[in-house]
């Protein structure tokens, strides 16, 4: 009888797995087709267009490496362009991520109030973006802004004038942006959660102190996560567009000081319609990207912790 | 002898009592000062928040009125109604609604069936499909802009909402690993259990998985709603008549033509921020849970 119903069993199992394949493809589909018509054919045209000039109106023409030529070469906008990109995101991130990682440590003790705390740090995160840079514009106004106020307050100094000064006016979308850390200052929190008491309890008895136990236990144990958000903050930084065209008003001012890489390429494609060139911008950020996280990834090793693996 | 041993544990209780009173005061040191810390900085957290309220209740005078008036007086809430005149407020409200819902309804449909496909049958090719869509989080949204703008602009949908709703219809791989995350935290037997009485997976996926993880797909309606309300690069693209405008983008127009009413730009960014914030006291656990689940298991 065993031997007979053995090749029935497999035939079964044939067709359930059949079936499964079959119906694993349906439910994907949504997401197939729109990796294929949302994200894989727009990725091959970008290729393409970024060696043309392409203005919409007419058809593409090849013009080789030309676009790339012209932005290492002759381009002044794209140069500020990255440099204010880069000089954002080299303050930015790690302010945010160590101003994050203690408001975190500190909520992390069994502490009164801790949930009160989480929401009022977090509620900033839920400001769409337009009413956070039109709010931060009249916060950071120069002669009746709040910030200048309370800094003639406290110092009776004149504060600086924020996004109507040149020098002054990342600096001021850098603060503007660590009001916005919520966001991973819950991740942390619960991260910190996460992390068993027992090993706390076994540094606790080698008489380690508070700053041994945070640089020993805590900080290796999430390190993981450190590196997850380090990641997307890093990426998220570098394409920052909304907030600084807003307050520049879409053009950069003062001095092309908010003129982010986003914005430059968005003003290629949608104001002067060279999407050709728009295009290179593009696959150069994606160049910056991608080295910036595969530096993160290659120096991981040496500071991110797997539990179990 | 018996008496030293006996000595001896008394001093090492002494010892151990000592220890835990100094550990009971230095904890309570350690509270104070983290509150020390963690009160002023929830202040300046939300001072922000106070004074785009208080501007939005004062007069023009004491907008630009020094010293600093910190408590409006009298309260000038004609500002509200001011505002929603100067720019179409409702209209605006609802155009953002209508694609803010639409593109909930979208996400939730396409992206619940894709993770049951990547989460809950086993088959060929659900792994490398899930690699794949984790990689696209790392391209740019700028890579594919142009080439979606002319495909849209090819498609007769620039100038409609179309290009605003359309996409979310096909999955995005951020709410697909989200949900995916907690398809798999489903118990196997209860879907193997489905198979042996011979039900298909489309009655799987309706009867057993998706009553399971309707916290889950409110979580990813949730973050769809949010992401449409404050969109702004999108509208700015796509849309070219302003009766089509939503909040964000008729927000940022209001504030190019008047730049200086900063009160009535301050009572429509409440009008803008406060529905959000609404939502999010009514969902907060579902809220916090949805982000660090993403925000984790990296």
């Amino acid at each position: 009888m065993a031997v007979t119903s053995a090749p029935k069993k497999r035939v079964r199992m044939k067709k359930l797995e059949r079936d499964d394949f079959m119906w694993g493809v349906i439910f994907a589909s949504p997401w197939i087709l729109g990796f294929l018509l949302l994200t894989g054919w727009p990725i091959v045209s970008s290729i393409y267009y970024s060696f043309t000039q392409y203005s919409v109106l007419s058809a593409p023409q090849w013009i080789g490496l030309g676009n790339f030529r012209e932005m290492f070469t002759a381009d002044d906008v794209f140069r500020r362009a990255l440099g204010n990109s880069a000089y954002f995101a080299v303050f930015f991130v790690p302010l945010s991520i160590v101003s994050s990682i203690a408001i975190a440590l500190l909520l992390n003790q069994k502490i009164r109030g801790q949930t009160i705390y989480r929401t009022i740090y977090f509620l900033p995160v839920l400001v769409p973006d337009v009413a956070l840079s039109i709010l931060w514009l009249w916060m950071l106004n120069p002669q009746v802004g709040l910030v200048n106020t309370i800094i003639w307050e406290l110092f009776h100094v004149q504060g600086p004038g924020w996004v109507a000064d040149p020098n002054w006016s990342k600096p001021a979308v850098i603060l503007m942006s660590l009001w916005t850390i919520g966001r991973s200052i819950v991740i942390y929190l619960a991260s910190l959660q996460d992390v068993p008491q027992d090993l706390y309890d076994a540094g606790a008895v080698d008489g380690t102190n508070w700053w041994q136990r945070i640089r020993h236990v805590t900080l290796p144990m999430i390190s993981s996560v450190i590196f997850f958000n380090l990641i997307t903050t890093m990426i998220g930084a570098l394409q920052m567009f909304t907030v600084p065209y807003i307050m520049s008003q879409g053009d950069g001012r003062p001095a092309q000081s908010l003129m982010f890489y986003a914005m430059a390429l968005y003003r290629n494609a949608f104001v002067y319609f060279k999407m050709g060139y728009a295009c290179a911008m593009a696959w150069i950020l994606f160049i910056i990207v991608m080295a910036a996280t595969l530096l993160t990834l290659r120096s991981s090793n040496r500071w991110v912790y797997y539990a179990g693996g | 002898m018996e008496l030293t041993a006996n000595s001896s544990a008394e001093a090492r209780a002494d010892y151990i009592l000592k220890q835990e009173r100094r550990g009971k005061i230095k904890r309570l040191l350690r509270t104070v000062f983290s509150h020390l810390l963690l009160l002023p900085l929830a202040f300046l957290f939300i001072l922000p928040f106070y004074w785009m309220i208080s501007t939005s209740l004062k007069s023009d005078r004491q907008v630009f009125a020094w010293p600093l008036v910190w408590f409006p007086n009298p309260l000038v809430w004609q500002n509200y109604p001011d505002s929603i005149a100067f720019f179409p407020f409702w209209l605006y409200l609802r155009n953002t609604v209508f694609i803010a819902g639409t593109s909930v309804v979208g996400a939730v449909l396409s992206n619940s069936l894709v993770a049951y496909s990547l989460g809950c049958i086993r088959w060929k090719g659900r792994d490398i499909l899930f690699l794949i869509a984790v990689a696209t989080m790392m391209i740019p949204y700028q890579v594919v802009m142009v080439p979606l703008f002319i495909t849209f602009s090819n498609l007769g949908w620039v100038g409609t909402w179309l290009p605003l709703i359309v996409p979310s219809f096909f999955g995005g791989a951020f709410f697909i690993f989200l949900l995916r995350q907690f398809f798999r935290t489903i118990p196997n037997d209860l879907i193997d259990a489905g198979k042996i009485d011979g039900a298909a997976h489309p009655r799987i996926f309706a009867q057993i998985v998706l009553p399971l993880a309707r916290p889950a797909l409110f979580t990813v309606g949730l973050f769809q709603f949010l992401n449409s309300w404050g969109d702004f690069t999108g509208p700015l693209i796509y849309l070219s008549d302003s009766k089509m405008y939503t909040i964000s983008l008729g927000l940022q127009y209001f504030r190019l033509q008047h730049d200086t009413m900063w009160q009535k730009l301050m009572a429509a960014s409440v009008m803008l921020t406060l529905p959000i914030i609404i939502l999010f006291f009514f969902t907060q656990r579902t809220f916090i849970q949805g982000i660090t689940m993403t925000g984790l298991k990296g």
